[in-house]
C-alpha cells in the first residue's frame, strides 16, 4: 500500500482549511498526526475517506497508484481504507452485528470473495469482541445508539479489527477514554499492526503514543505538516505545547 | 432483520413488480352508477332483501353528500360515472367449488404475485382468500379452519351461508352514514372477506386476503367483516396490488372488526397498490375506512400497516375502546416517493375505564411526495384512567418532499394521561457517510437506515410478512437518493 498526498488544499464552505499538505504513507508504517484543535486533522481524515462538502482546490492524493479523489467513499472502503470516526454516528434500529456483517460482505463481494457464512462470522465476531473486551449485549444493540463515548470508540476499533483494513485512519480514537479503555484500544491497534497494513493515528495528546509506538510523528498546524519527527517530537510537544512548533516555522 | 445484502441488491434493481395485466375474459358492467347498477350487483350475488335495501339506502344517502376536503391531498376530480362498479372473470361468476375448477390463468396470476393457491404450493400456515376485481376466486384451507369452527370465506358466500351474522353485524362498526367513501362502498361493495372466530377459539393459522385489481376503469369496493367472539384470537393480513395503468383507479374499502370480551384481533396490511409513475401518471386512489369496535372488556385490537403503494392514500384505521381495559394499537409505516400523497393516521376513542392505546407512526417521504399523519385521541368522561402514548416520526429523503403532523386530542376525563412525541428528521448525511465508509453502497445504506427507522413497526408484523414488507420498502424508495 502506498498513499501519497501532495500539496493538498482543501476548502470547507469557502474557507481554506488545508493549505498545501503533503504526506506519504506505506504499508507497515504507523504515522501519528498531532495538532491543535481546529487545525484540520478531521478535515484530512474526511477527505481521505471521501466525505462530501470538502472541496479540493489544489493538489493530489494517490492510493496504490490510483487517483483516490475519483473514488466514492464505499470504493475506498473496498480498497481497504477505514476511518475510525472522532464522533461515531448512531443508526437507530440497525443491529450492530447485522451492520458489521453487511459491511464485511459488501467488501468481500467487491473483492470477489463469497459471503461469509453465519457460523464463521459469529466466530470472527466473538474473537474480535474478546480482543476489544466488548460485551456481547453491546453487539445486539443498535449501531452506537445509547453507547457511552468510550463504548463508541471501542466499537470503532472493533469494526476495524473485523474489516481488516489496509490503511486505517483513527481520528482521535483516544479522546475521552479512561486509561483502561485506552489500553484496550492500543492493544487492538498493536494486534492488528502488520507489514501489510498502515495506520494514521490522529491524536491531540501524546498519551496514546505511550502505548502505540509510532514510526513517524507529524505536526499539523495552519493547514500544513509543519514538523515531522519520531516519537521524541511528541514528547517535546507535550512539554512545550503547540505554540512551540507553530511559532518555530 | 434477516434480509441479506444480496437480496436488497436484487430488489433495488426492480420497479413496481406487480404491474402486469391478466388477459382474461371478464363480465364488466359499463361505467356508471345508479339504482339499477346496485340492483344488478345485488341480484348477481343473489342477496337477501335486507341487503339490497341497505345498499339502496346507502346509495340515496351518498347522493346527498360531498367528498371530504379536509385531508391534505390534491387530485383531479373523480368522475363517479366513469367507473365500472362490477367486473368479474367470466368463469368466476359461477363460483367454482374446488381449486381444480378455477381458471388456470387466475391461478397463474396469483403464482406470479407470490401467492400460490394450489394445494401443493400453498404458504404453510396461512389461509388465503383471493379477491380478483369484484369477486373472490378462491379460498384455501377452508376445511381445516372449519374443523376449528372458524368461518373464513368470501363476503358474498357469507351472505348466502350466514345471512343472520351479516344482518347482525354489517354496518354496526362503520355505518353507511359514516363518510362519503363508506356510503359509496355500502352501496356498491362487491366482495371481500368474512371471518368469524367462535368463543374461546384461537384461530389455528394466519388468515390473509389478497386483493388484486385487474380490469381497467374498474373500481374495487371490498368489504371485510371480522367478528372475534369472547376469548378468541385471530391474526389477519391483507395484501394489495394492481397493474400499471395510466389512468387513476378508485379503491374504496370498508373494514369492520368486532372484538368481544377477552378477544383479540391482529390486523396487518401490506398495501402495494400501483403508485403511479415518476411523473405522477396513473396509480390507485385508495380511500379506506377501517375501524374496530372493542365491545368487550379486556379486548384488544392491533392495526399494523405498511402503506407503500397508491397514488393517494386516505386511511385512518381506528379503535373504539368501549369495553373496560380494552387496548388499541396502531403501528404504521407509510412510504411516499415521487408524486405519491398519503394522509393517514388513526383514531383512538376511549370510552371504557382503563382503556389503553398506543400509536407508533413512521412516515418516510422521498421525491416530491407529501405525507401527513392525522390522528385523533378522544377520551370520554367515562374513560377513567385512560392512557394514550403517541409517537410520530417522519423521515425525509431529499428536500423536495414534505411531512406534516396533525395530532388532535380531546380529553374529557382528568384522570387520563395522553402523551405525544413527534420528530421530523432528514436522512442524515453523516449516517449515509458512516455506512458508505464501512463499504455499503448508497442505496444499501438508505435501505438500512430506513429499515432501522421502521423497526418498531416491522416487528409487529407476522414473521412471514416482515421480510416482504422490508423488501417492499426498499423497492418503493428506489432512486430516492443520488
Ligand atoms: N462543515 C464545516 N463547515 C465549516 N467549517 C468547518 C466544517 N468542518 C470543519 N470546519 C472548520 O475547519 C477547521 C478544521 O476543523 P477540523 O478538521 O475538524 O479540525 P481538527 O480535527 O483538527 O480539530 C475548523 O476551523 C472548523 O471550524
Ligand atoms: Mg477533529
Amino acid at each position: 500500500m502506498k498513499l501519497n498526498i501532495k500539496d493538498l488544499h482543501v476548502s470547507v464552505a469557502g474557507t481554506e482549511i488545508l493549505k498545501g499538505l503533503s504526506l506519504a504513507v506505506s504499508s507497515g508504517e504507523v504515522h501519528a498526526i498531532m495538532g491543535p484543535n481546529g487545525s484540520g486533522k478531521s478535515t484530512l481524515a474526511h477527505v481521505l475517506a471521501g466525505r462530501e462538502g470538502y472541496e479540493v482546490t489544489r493538489g493530489s492524493i494517490s492510493y496504490n497508484g490510483a487517483d483516490l479523489l475519483d473514488m466514492a467513499p464505499e470504493e475506498r472502503a473496498w480498497a481497504g481504507i477505514f476511518l475510525g470516526f472522532q464522533y461515531p454516528i448512531e443508526i437507530p434500529g440497525v443491529n450492530n452485528t447485522y451492520f458489521l456483517k453487511a459491511a464485511l460482505n459488501a467488501k468481500r463481494k467487491h473483492l470477489g470473495q463469497p459471503e461469509i457464512d453465519a457460523i464463521a462470522f459469529l466466530k470472527l465476531v466473538r474473537e474480535k469482541s474478546e480482543l476489544m473486551e466488548i460485551d456481547q449485549k453491546f453487539l445486539k444493540r443498535s449501531v452506537n445508539e445509547g453507547f457511552s463515548g468510550g463504548e463508541k470508540k471501542r466499537n470503532e476499533v472493533f469494526q476495524m479489527s473485523v474489516l481488516e483494513p489496509v490503511l486505517a485512519i483513527l481520528d482521535e480514537t483516544d479522546s475521552g477514554l479512561d486509561i483502561d479503555a485506552l489500553k484496550i484500544v492500543a492493544n487492538g491497534v498493536n494486534t492488528l499492526r502488520s507489514d501489510d497494513r498502515a495506520f494514521v493515528l490522529i491524536t491531540h495528546y501524546q498519551r496514546l503514543l505511550d502505548y502505540i509506538q509510532p514510526d513517524f510523528v507529524h505536526v499539523l498546524a495552519e493547514g500544513k505538516i509543519v514538523r515531522t519527527g519520531d516519537k521524541s517530537l511528541a514528547l517535546e510537544l507535550e512539554d512545550q505545547g503547540y505554540d512551540w512548533v507553530t511559532t518555530g516555522t | 432483520m434477516a434480509t441479506e445484502n444480496t437480496d436488497i441488491e436484487q430488489l433495488v434493481d426492480r420497479k413496481y413488480r406487480h404491474g402486469f395485466i391478466t388477459d382474461i375474459e371478464s363480465e364488466t358492467l359499463p361505467p356508471g352508477i345508479n339504482e339499477d347498477v346496485i340492483r344488478f350487483i345485488s341480484d348477481k350475488k343473489n342477496e337477501p332483501e335486507f341487503l339490497l335495501n341497505w345498499r339502496l339506502k346507502s346509495f340515496r344517502y351518498w347522493q346527498t353528500i360531498k367528498e371530504p376536503d379536509w385531508a391534505k391531498l390534491h387530485h383531479s376530480p373523480i368522475d363517479y360515472q366513469d367507473i365500472s362498479y362490477f367486473s368479474a372473470p367470466k368463469q368466476a361468476t359461477d363460483a367454482p367449488k374446488s381449486m381444480d375448477e378455477v381458471d388456470p390463468k387466475l391461478l397463474e396470476t396469483y403464482d406470479k404475485l407470490g401467492i400460490p393457491l394450489h394445494e401443493r404450493a400453498r404458504l404453510a400456515g396461512v389461509a388465503v382468500d383471493a379477491v380478483f376485481d369484484s369477486v373472490s376466486i378462491a379460498t384455501t384451507f377452508k376445511g381445516k379452519l372449519a374443523e376449528a369452527g372458524v368461518i373464513f370465506c368470501p363476503f358474498s358466500e357469507a351472505v348466502q351461508d350466514h345471512p343472520e351474522l351479516i344482518e347482525q353485524y354489517l354496518g354496526t362498526v362503520v355505518p353507511y352514514r359514516d363518510n362519503f367513501f363508506a356510503a359509496l362502498n355500502s352501496a356498491v361493495f362487491t366482495d371481500g372477506s368474512f371471518v368469524y372466530i367462535p368463543k374461546g377459539v384461537r384461530c389455528p393459522m394466519e388468515l390473509s386476503t389478497y386483493f388484486r385489481i385487474n380490469e381497467a376503469k374498474t373500481g374495487q369496493f371490498e368489504r371485510t367483516l371480522i367478528i372475534a367472539e369472547e376469548g378468541s384470537h385471530v391474526s389477519y393480513l391483507e395484501g394489495c396490488t394492481a397493474p400499471m395503468r395510466d389512468e387513476n383507479q378508485l379503491h374504496a374499502a370498508v373494514v369492520e372488526l368486532v372484538t368481544m370480551k377477552d378477544a383479540e384481533i391482529k390486523y396487518s396490511t401490506v398495501q402495494n397498490w400501483y403508485p403511479g409513475d415518476e411523473q405522477g401518471r396513473g396509480g390507485i386512489y385508495n380511500f379506506v375506512t377501517k375501524r374496530c369496535d372493542c365491545r368487550g372488556a379486556n379486548s384488544k385490537v392491533s392495526w399494523t400497516q405498511v402503506e407503500a403503494g397508491s397514488a393517494i392514500t386516505w386511511k385512518y384505521p381506528s379503535c373504539i375502546l368501549r369495553g373496560d381495559n380494552s387496548v388499541g394499537e396502531f403501528y404504521s409505516v407509510a412510504v411516499t416517493n415521487n408524486l405519491q400523497q398519503a394522509d393517514t393516521g388513526t383514531k383512538m376513542i376511549h370510552i371504557g375505564a382503563n382503556t389503553r392505546s398506543t400509536i407508533i407512526s413512521k412516515g418516510i417521504s422521498a421525491g416530491r411526495a407529501q405525507q401527513s399523519y392525522r390522528g385523533l385521541v378522544k377520551i370520554f368522561p367515562t374513560a377513567e384512567n385512560a392512557r394514550n402514548y403517541t409517537q410520530c416520526d417522519s423521515l425525509l429523503l431529499g428536500d423536495q418532499c414534505g411531512a406534516h403532523t396533525f395530532p388532535y386530542m380531546e380529553v374529557k376525563n382528568p384522570t387520563a394521561i395522553v402523551e405525544h412525541e413527534a420528530t421530523t428528521s432528514k436522512i442524515g448525511e453523516d449516517q449515509l457517510f458512516y455506512c458508505r465508509q464501512r463499504g455499503l453502497s448508497e442505496e444499501d445504506a438508505v435501505n438500512m437506515i430506513v429499515n432501522g427507522f421502521c423497526k418498531d413497526v416491522f416487528r409487529e408484523l407476522p414473521m412471514e410478512f416482515a421480510v416482504e414488507a422490508q423488501a417492499l420498502l426498499n423497492v418503493s424508495l428506489e432512486g430516492a437518493v443520488g
